[in-house]
């Protein structure tokens, strides 16, 4: 019925008898002491050999774009250099070899570097307190959430509601409901920024909590920042920064100095840890001092220059994590932050804005930005110019997968049609920036010319389009059993 | 200065076309009451061999768990990670790139997570996996969220011997959701109480968490009871380490609703706890509230086999508020380790770790009850794990040991009070050898002489 024969997967290139790895030099038994009705049969795994191991994954490897080969602008993911020092760090032995059941005794190098990140991700937030146990920004967001019900459960006060704006991240609207809050969406202005009024006619004694992404995803810089979060508090409620773009302000400003109360950064975004194709992210929780008291537990705690973890939070939240969270993802950021350093933060985000809107400027004649000519590290262009020609943004993305780019985030905000959420990030040289303007400014000719181009695009790539419809009615998640 | 690279002439042409004469011009957007004039109170940076040298001082401070004798679990367990293992996955063709929306550049990732699915399968015998959770204890905390979700009632029935750490985490998940946690009690032989387990169950319950083996390493008879669970209309949730399925029936074969478990085991390190990978998986009914990344097998426009994301309508992104989960980023990389590693181990070497693993794991729990005063404390039979009573209090046992550069299990006092003051929750992998347990043995026979104070 599928019509799959999976001859390419590592199942199709089993050989039964097959031993690609020994644990132990003579056979080992089955279990004597276990009784046979715990025990099982088969498992059904492959037989292949180690280099045919290495040949069939380093195969798939080919097939993947990865920022170590080019330009990856997908807007909101800041997907910059991964430096490979940081990779190096997170390897050795004194930081990979370690048990999280240790004494404290035996891993205060580890507690100093969670230490020393959660002090650094304070200064860099002008926050006061901060957890990196998050495991990925929206869990970090979950966490945002739960402080905030911690915090009016612990005054006895009853709040209900989540304020998100429309061109936020679906992850804010979903946390909200994970966290048994009602997420409830209110407009934009005209601006693409929060308009006053409309905050204002949402905002009563029973909103919790404002969501917001500053810069937002249009890649704007919400100006009234002071004003909407006095605002909120002044109706008694909280303010959560989403810092998905903390890329585009590092340096240059800090959500605790517009009076937010906590907000979650993304590691895995801003401090160059590698996306590994979906994660491990890490989404740390910065705040100010009236939320600590509900942090997850344990804490690291320091006295004298001695470290430990400390589980005796009585108003804790609870934890996230089995452990600590991402450790290893820590090291990578803590290595980044000590490279760079506060010179190399503020240099790294006027790049970003810079590349950012050295390309807005190269591709707006073709590509329109509705929401103003000046973004901060990111823009959303639209690709409703070309319709008129039969071509839509998603043709425009995969064509430039035939230029040998990723494709920008497409279709998001949904308050832009037809949107390409582009962002470059600091790490791209202006020969970079040039090529990729260059294709895409090609690619609105091609449009225009031979817009059967664009529909049979990508050609180039290691399949074509796919067939999502099918794959979406009736899925096939596995190499059936025989 | 690190990671920006454009030249002062480019620098300077870029801003010229776009009319500024510097960069500050770029922020003006932002108000200037809230534009830092300085930098910020961080150091400078530093270069590459300066920062090396640095964070090798640190990692000098500590004392890894891999290069001593180590008998630590609870989850987390000590592992060879295959030298295969560690060279593919730190390809930068997967390690730097995204999540694989755009499938025709993104095939790589998305097959290795589509066999990712099928070895789970296969471990489980469950038809549905996805393509990881943050760790073993949100993967189990979402499981309890989604049997929640499914049967519409709000208990959830777990151990008094579930990893504490889980029930922590669990408890803080199903916080906001007015879901109730209910603690069952064990039996006297380290394992669930069944009769305890039929008294609780009622038309509030929506899952029964069995985790097997448990934290005591006690493995659990969940066939004995899955239909009176059933009957009940709740669910089963099993959570296993992937490790002991190598040779433990699969919760497919129990009837369990949902799997859930921890893969670093599986060619992963232990990194302090994490990065961790958690796996879920269920049967075919609950695919569409089943939270987490899937990816099925399909053809391009030229009938080539290929691989995409799909029922992405549960996900945050496009169902907002209506999500099965919040969840977005997980733990790729780490799920394409314990692909890789479990492709490389294949049927006869993975069969061998579990049956090595608990083969030495008996004859240490055989030496160490030859130590006066040492005990089992429980008699249901284990995997690879396992519980000791010790002659005095189980701290001051691990930790003479510790000085002596033997780990030699956790104190269950940590989680469970003064009521468990003598136990030590000891863990046995490959790297064990038969011959260290000697040296284990001797530094508890000493430890027992220390005197508490």
């Amino acid at each position: 019925m599928s019509g799959h024969d999976f001859s390419q997967t590592i199942y199709g290139r089993s050989r039964p008898g097959r031993h690609g790895y020994h644990i132990s030099s003579k056979p080992a038994e089955a279990p004597r002491d276990i009784p046979s009705e715990y025990l099982r049969d088969s498992i059904g795994l492959p037989e292949v050999s180690e280099p045919q191991v290495m040949r069939h994954y380093i195969e798939l490897s080919n097939k993947n774009h990865h920022v170590d080969k080019d330009l990856f602008p997908l807007g909101s993911c800041t997907m910059k250099y991964n430096p490979k020092v940081n990779d190096e760090v997170a390897a050795m032995s004194g930081f990979a070899g370690l048990h999280p059941e240790q004494s404290d005794a035996d891993v205060q190098g580890a507690l100093k570097v969670m230490h020393g990140l959660e002090r650094l991700l304070a200064a860099i937030s002008g926050m006061d307190a901060v957890s990196v146990q998050p495991a990925a920004g929206a869990q970090g967001e979950m966490l945002g959430l739960l402080l905030a019900r911690a915090y009016f459960a612990d005054r006895g006060i009853s709040r209900r509601r989540v304020l998100v704006p429309d061109s936020a991240h679906g992850t804010n609207p979903a946390t909200a409901t994970v966290v048994g809050f009602q997420a409830q969406t209110f407009a934009t202005g005209k601006d693409g920024r929060v308009d006053l009024d409309i905050l204002k006619s949402v905002l009563d004694d029973d909103v919790a909590v404002l969501m917001l992404t500053n810069p937002n995803t249009l890649g704007l810089f919400e100006t009234h920042i002071a004003e909407i979060v006095e605002m909120v508090h002044k109706a008694g409620a909280l303010c959560y920064m989403d810092g998905a773009n903390m890329n585009a302000i590092m340096g240059q400003t800090r959500p605790g100095d517009f009076g937010f109360d906590m907000m979650h950064y993304n590691l895995h975004k801003t401090f160059s840890t590698p996306h590994g194709g979906g994660g491990p992210g890490s989404g740390p929780v910065a705040c100010r001092s009236h939320l600590e008291p509900f942090l997850p537990v344990p804490r690291v705690v320091e006295t004298d220059g001695t470290y430990r973890l400390e589980y005796n939070r009585p108003k804790t939240v609870g934890a996230l994590h089995s452990f600590y969270g991402n450790f290893g993802i820590y090291l990578r950021a803590y290595t980044y932050i000590m490279r760079l350093g506060s010179d190399g933060i503020r240099r790294a985000s006027s790049t970003a804005v810079l590349n950012a809107n050295y390309l807005a400027a190269r591709i707006a004649d073709k590509y329109p930005i509705p929401y103003g000519s000046r973004c901060m590290h990111e823009f959303v262009a639209s690709g409703e110019s070309l319709k008129k020609h039969g071509v839509r943004t998603l043709d425009v993305a995969k064509r430039l997968l035939d230029f040998g780019f990723y494709a920008p985030t497409v279709y998001f905000p949904l308050t832009v049609p037809e949107a390409l959420m582009v962002e470059p990030t600091e790490t791209e040289s202006r020969e970079t920036l040039d090529r990729f303007a260059d294709a895409l400014l090609e690619i609105a000719r091609e449009a225009e010319s031979s817009p059967d181009t664009l529909h049979q695009a990508p050609t180039r790539t290691p399949v074509r389009r796919v067939d999502e419809t099918t794959a979406n009615r009736s899925p096939v998640i596995t190499v059936p059993l025989a | 200065m690190p990671y920006t690279y454009h030249t002062d002439e480019d620098r300077k042409a870029m801003l010229g076309a776009l009319g500024l004469a510097n960069e500050a011009g770029l922020f003006d957007v932002i108000p200037e009451k809230l534009r830092l004039r300085a930098l910020l109170p961080i150091e400078k940076g530093k270069t590459e061999p300066e920062t090396l040298r640095a964070m090798g001082f640190i990692s000098r401070a500590n004392r890894p768990a891999s290069q001593l004798f180590n008998y630590l679990g609870g989850g987390i367990y000590d592992h060879t990670v295959p030298s295969v293992v560690k060279n593919l996955s730190s390809r930068p063709e997967f390690a730097t790139a995204y999540t694989p929306y755009q499938p025709e550049a993104s095939q790589g990732t998305l097959q290795v997570i589509f066999e990712f699915q099928t070895h789970i399968s296969r471990l489980t015998r469950l038809p549905v996996a996805n393509a990881s959770m943050y760790d073993g204890a949100t993967a189990l905390a979402e499981a309890c969220l989604m049997a929640a979700k499914i049967t519409r009632r709000d208990v959830v029935l777990v151990p008094y011997a579930l990893n504490p750490r889980y029930l922590r985490v669990v408890r803080s998940y199903v916080s906001g959701q007015n879901v109730e946690v209910r603690t069952l009690r064990e039996s006297s032989a380290g394992d669930l109480d069944a009769e305890a387990l039929k008294q609780e169950l009622g038309d509030r319950v929506a899952a029964v968490v069995v985790q097997t083996p448990n934290y005591f390493g006690a493995l659990e008879r969940p066939w004995e009871y899955e239909k009176e669970i059933h009957a009940a209309g709740a669910l089963l949730v099993a959570c296993v380490d992937p490790i002991s399925l190598s040779v433990l029936r699969p919760p497919g074969e129990y009837g369990a609703d949902i799997a859930v478990g921890e893969c670093q085991p599986l060619g992963n390190e232990m990194s302090y706890g994490g990065p961790l990978v958690g796996f879920m998986a269920c049967k075919q009914d609950y695919i569409r509230q089943m939270p987490g990344r899937i990816v099925s097998a399909t053809h391009d426009v030229d009938g080539r086999e290929a691989f995409v994301l799909v029922l992405q309508t549960r996900e945050q992104h496009i169902r907002r508020e209506k999500a099965t989960s919040n969840i977005c980023t997980n733990q790729g990389l780490l799920a394409t380790r314990a692909t890789i590693h479990l492709s490389l181990l294949g049927e006869h070497g993975f069969t061998e770790l579990g049956r090595v693993c608990h083969e030495r794991a008996r004859k240490l729990a055989e030496k160490i009850t030859a130590c006066d005063g040492y005990t089992l404390k429980y008699s249901a039979p284990f995997f690879r794990e396992f519980v000791i009573a010790c002659p005095t209090d189980a701290e001051s046992v691990a930790e003479a040991a510790r000085r002596e550069g033997i780990l030699a299990g956790i104190p269950l006092s940590r989680y469970y009070g003064a009521a468990a003051r003598n136990l030590l929750l000891v863990a046995v992998t490959e790297k064990n050898q038969d011959e260290d347990a000697d040296k284990y043995c001797a530094a508890l026979k000493r430890a027992a002489l220390v005197k508490v104070g």
